[in-house]
């Protein structure tokens, strides 16, 4: 019962923040002269008879209060707009680039959580070791290095000699699952390491320091009294106390990771989502970015839900305040 | 010892207090505790020379003899009109895309992105400080509402709303400084906002209300000191994530744009070079790289400068592995008062 009530709140929660998302995007972009509205709606080669085309199809010459409300009615219809070049709805640019940007997602966040996770284990019960050394200089190198130039000195480092001597599996662009998983695998390798690379060094530090925190505590040392193992007490006491802080921070990162996405597939011209968006930026195409804002506000608001549902499960605390 | 020697001491001590007892407030300690550590003095170190080559742009552009905006199309590109590589024709790093000295442009790039880097984290302090402390002092209605737009702010796809604001407004220096102070000040908040939640409920607080202190000299007098700690590591940590946030709006087209230096916007155009100069790419990285791990460095400093305990847990285990191996204990180590710091003894 108790679950059932903390799920209908953070539903609540997640669709008022929708409804904040949306209107901040609504008043940035249409609160303002109506020409330069109209102006930037309609990109940047547009002429006086297509400007007074926009302004009378989107009503923008209504009492703002008016649009607003229509601009309301279009998103809970679930109509994000049009692209003004091609004509094509934004819900079918969405779905129609979400294959590279779903197989950079799913595989990037596995190996991101994979990686991060074993090495800040690792690391916490072998603090001061050598390896404990080398992962805390990878770790703080990965935190100082923004995404792209991770791409970049990938590009340069292993594909650039790989296809330089005739080794051309590792590759730039995007091929889909239907040509084969093996050139599939080869596309995203440097793609999802790049993705996962600023991210699993945050974890690994998240997962080291916790860990450390959670293996001081005195109820480790009265398991270690008990004549539990040491993997037993790592494991099954450690290691499950200091996991929940790490679950509360995925919700936090749902959205770094939408712009590590637009990054990512900019550097390996993967073409999905966050490509489209840079595009749509560099022509003025305002609509296509309004939808992707939201549409972008909505994954994180329902990812946010999940890793909160999670984290009740995990923690039974969360549940009762 | 006999009583009059006890007598004595005690006398001696009397005469003598500056001596004996030295007072030390928490930054005397953290200052003394950090200059012991190798590490946070090297990154300062590197951190107060960016500042200067930053400063001394200039200079470097007239010793190399080659101003920032400069292209040179004979010398600086080769017959195929790709770059030159590093240390030909004058040119120390080599040059860009359009035949202009690389070295130059990084030493340029540098302005902006510690200038960037450090106006941003000052805002962005100022501001989570300011509503940190409100929200968290004030409670109530005023704390849901403060609260759910911080969790908001920070759940947001930054970069995303980043790209759609430099659009609207257009790519400006005060745009970038604007959009990055705004995705920055929330996590400061939070942080500020949950400490603000204990130490308001400490009796010294009670005791300045009872005394008749309003709430805002309450909060920036009476609370605030107490929180600089955690804010000063936190706004360290935020100077390179800054760099870093300006470097991908420029490398994405929407932050500093041409002809003006940033790594970013360098390290943007490098990648259409990556095939024929590696320099391009390399070096302006490696100047970013030097940067935010030099922060990055710095601000685990002065955490641990600053938090004892960390050290305490590894003073602690040592001691056991010690007793494990019959060895003796190092002298202070028993207190748990080795000097604090990163790596530096042990294995």
């Amino acid at each position: 019962m108790d679950m059932v009530r903390f799920f209908i709140r953070r539903i609540l929660t997640g669709i008022v923040v929708l409804w904040l998302v949306a209107t901040g995007a609504f008043f940035l972009f249409f609160a303002r002269p109506v020409q330069v509205v109209a102006h930037q709606l309609a990109g940047r080669a547009a002429t006086p008879q297509i400007i007074n085309e926009v302004i009378s199809r989107l009503g923008l010459n209504q009492p703002i209060l008016v649009q607003y409300w229509h601009f309301l009615d279009h998103l809970v219809h679930g109509n994000l707009g049009f692209s003004f070049y091609t004509g094509q709805t934004v819900n079918s640019i969405l779905m129609q680039d979400l294959p590279p940007t779903a197989s950079l997602v799913v595989g990037g966040v596995i190996l991101w959580l994979v990686a991060g996770l074993s090495v800040g284990i690792l690391s916490a019960t072998k603090a001061r070791s050598l390896f404990d050394r080398f992962s805390t200089v990878g770790v703080l190198i990965g935190l100082s290095l923004p995404t792209f130039v991770v791409g970049e000195l990938l590009l340069l480092i292993v594909f650039l000699p790989l296809n330089q001597n005739g080794f051309t599996w590792i590759a730039n662009g995007y091929a889909g699952l239907s040509g084969g998983v093996g050139p599939w695998l080869g596309h995203m390798l440097l793609p999802w390491i790049t993705l996962a690379a600023v991210q699993a060094a945050i974890y690994t530090r998240l997962t080291r320091g916790q860990l450390l925190d959670s293996l001081g505590e005195d109820y480790i040392r009265t398991a270690r009294s008990k004549g539990l193992s040491e993997r037993r007490v790592i494991y099954r006491h450690g290691v499950r106390a200091a996991l929940t802080p790490v679950v509360s921070q995925l919700g936090v990162d749902v959205g770094q990771l939408l712009g590590g996405v637009v990054v990512v597939e900019s550097v390996f011209g993967l073409g999905g989502i966050g490509q489209a968006s840079v595009q749509a930026i560099y022509q003025d195409n305002l609509p296509v970015i309004i939808g992707f804002t939201i549409a972008a506000a909505l994954f994180v608001v329902v990812a946010n839900l999940i890793v909160d549902l999670v984290y009740a499960l995990l923690d039974p605390r969360v549940r009762i305040s | 010892m006999s009583v009059t020697e006890l007598e004595f001491e005690a006398q001696t001590a009397e005469a003598a207090p500056e001596q004996a007892i030295e007072g030390r407030s928490q930054w005397q300690l953290t200052w003394r505790r950090l200059r012991q550590d190798r590490v946070a003095v090297i990154s300062l170190v590197v951190i107060l020379i960016m500042v200067v080559i930053a400063i001394a742009a200039p200079a470097f552009a007239a010793l190399a003899g080659h101003p920032v905006d400069a292209t040179y199309p004979d010398n600086g590109l080769s017959g195929a009109g790709t770059p030159v590589g590093p240390a030909t024709h004058g040119f120390l790093l080599g040059t860009d895309g359009v035949g202009r000295d690389l070295l130059v442009r990084i030493v340029y790039g540098a302005r902006i992105s510690l200038f960037v880097g450090v106006i941003t984290t000052a805002i962005a302090t100022v501001a989570g400080v300011s509503v940190g402390l409100i929200a968290g002092y004030f409670g109530g209605a005023v704390d849901a509402v403060l609260a759910r737009f911080i969790d908001a702010v920070l759940a947001f796809p930054y970069v995303v709303l980043a790209l759609a604001l430099a659009v609207v407004l257009g790519p400006s220096l005060t745009v970038i400084i604007a959009v990055i102070s705004f995705f920055s000040w929330a996590g400061i908040s939070r942080i500020v906002r949950g400490q603000t939640l204990s130490i308001k409920e400490k009796e010294y607080v009670e005791a300045a209300r009872s005394l008749g202190a309003g709430p805002f000299r309450i909060m920036f007098i009476d609370i605030l000191p107490n929180l600089l700690a955690p804010v000063l590591v936190l706004a360290t940590l935020y100077i390179p994530t800054a760099v870093i946030f300006e470097a991908t709006l420029s490398y994405l087209g929407l932050g500093i744009q041409q002809p003006t230096a940033s790594w970013g916007n360098i390290l943007a155009d490098a990648q259409n070079f990556y095939q024929q100069a590696w320099w391009y790419v390399v070096f302006p990285a490696l100047a970013l790289l030097i940067t935010t791990l030099a922060f990055n460095l710095l601000g685990d400093g002065i955490r641990d400068a600053m938090d004892p305990r960390t050290e305490r847990i590894f003073a602690a285990r040592r001691k056991r592995r010690r007793r494990e191996q019959g060895t003796p204990l190092a002298e202070g180590e028993l207190a748990g008062t080795s000097p604090g710091g990163l790596p530096g003894g042990g294995a």
